[in-house]
């Protein structure tokens, strides 16, 4: 499972850093229909959002739009990875081992 | 897919939560059953490569991409409940840090993207364990089917939130949906398909499904 683990989160984080930079930028399913049917103006952010930490996938500070969309992924990997851990974590503490 | 606040009204945000929290929350009490020591790192992974995943937005026709959902490949691997929890930390992780999908929207997105997936393909796997062979292509041509029809699944299940909402009616918003999902399903299967098998390669014992069942303490039914 060690391995396994160590070698999965390693795909994924170079995907998210790597890669991620070069993903298309176009409008996704939801999004297009939303603008060709004239209600996306109808979306906004939730208060708690307006102080999100990366807003829209782009680390804050950074110049190279594909430096901080990069060092999101690599971020957000991590952090999910880390949440999900500790969440099952967590849960499975309840039960008297 | 992910919803941002704006386009459901409350009582669609709370006819969806309620549904989504409480696959979420079997989901808790079956990750204190259904995970083996051994496992546990597995969620976590399997959250990660989804959230990684769904960063990479492929171009489909006219202008439009579409991106991973995750909850098929997910279902595969931990089953349905614990793939409703996979997707619950993706899409709060998304929504709290990234402002991607609405925080009000959360329980509708993770009902679409996460519930509606998993039972989808647990529900498939189900059949398919009791109808199919159980043989590498049976368990890779249910992945395929059930990816696809996760994603119709779901663009469809948020056509109608948003019809219900009074935000567009549903003879419009219904057939643009359902167009482009069907395309972007493909990506899904794909996807998803590719992932399951490199798994199976690599350590076929992982897959909660119509596989060679190695350890019978380890791979509980699916229920």
């Amino acid at each position: 499972m060690k391995l396994f683990t160590i070698v999965a989160l390693a795909v994924a984080i170079g995907l998210a850093t790597a890669v991620s930079p070069y993903a298309s930028s176009s409008p996704d399913g939801l999004e297009k229909v939303a603008e060709d049917k004239a209600f996306l103006e109808q979306g906004k952010l939730h208060s708690v959002q307006e102080e999100s930490p990366v807003p829209d996938y782009a680390f804050p500070g950074i110049d190279d739009p594909r430096v901080a969309t990069g060092l999101a992924g690599f971020v957000g990997t991590l952090l999910v990875f880390g949440v999900g851990y500790v969440v099952v974590a967590a849960a499975r503490r309840r039960v008297p081992a | 897919m992910h919803i941002p606040d704006g386009f459901l009204s409350n009582e669609v945000a709370i006819a969806c939560a309620v549904p989504a929290v409480a696959a979420v929350g079997y989901g808790l009490k079956r990750a204190e059953v259904d995970l083996d020591d051994r496992r546990v790192p597995l969620l976590g992974v399997t959250a990660a490569f989804i959230f990684a995943a769904q960063m990479l937005n492929f171009p489909v026709a006219g202008g439009t991409s579409g991106h991973f959902l995750g909850a098929a490949l997910a279902a595969v691997l931990l089953g349905p409940w614990l793939a409703c929890l996979v997707l619950a930390v993706v899409l709060a992780v998304q929504a709290f840090v990234f402002a991607d999908g609405g925080i009000t929207a959360l329980g509708a997105n993770v009902f679409n993207m996460g519930v509606i997936g998993g039972v989808v393909v647990g529900g498939l796997m189900l059949a398919a364990r009791k109808a199919l062979p159980d043989t590498r292509g049976a368990l890779l041509g249910v992945t395929a089917v059930g990816a696809w029809l996760a994603v119709v699944a779901g663009a469809a299940a948020c056509a109608v939130e948003l019809a219900i909402s009074g935000t567009v009616p549903l003879a419009t918003v219904l057939p643009a949906m359902l167009g482009v999902h069907v395309v972007i399903g493909l990506g899904e299967a794909a996807i998803t398909v590719a992932a399951v098998s490199a798994v199976l390669v690599t350590r076929p014992d992982l897959i909660h499904g119509p596989t060679p069942e190695p350890a019978p303490s380890a791979l509980p039914a699916l229920s």
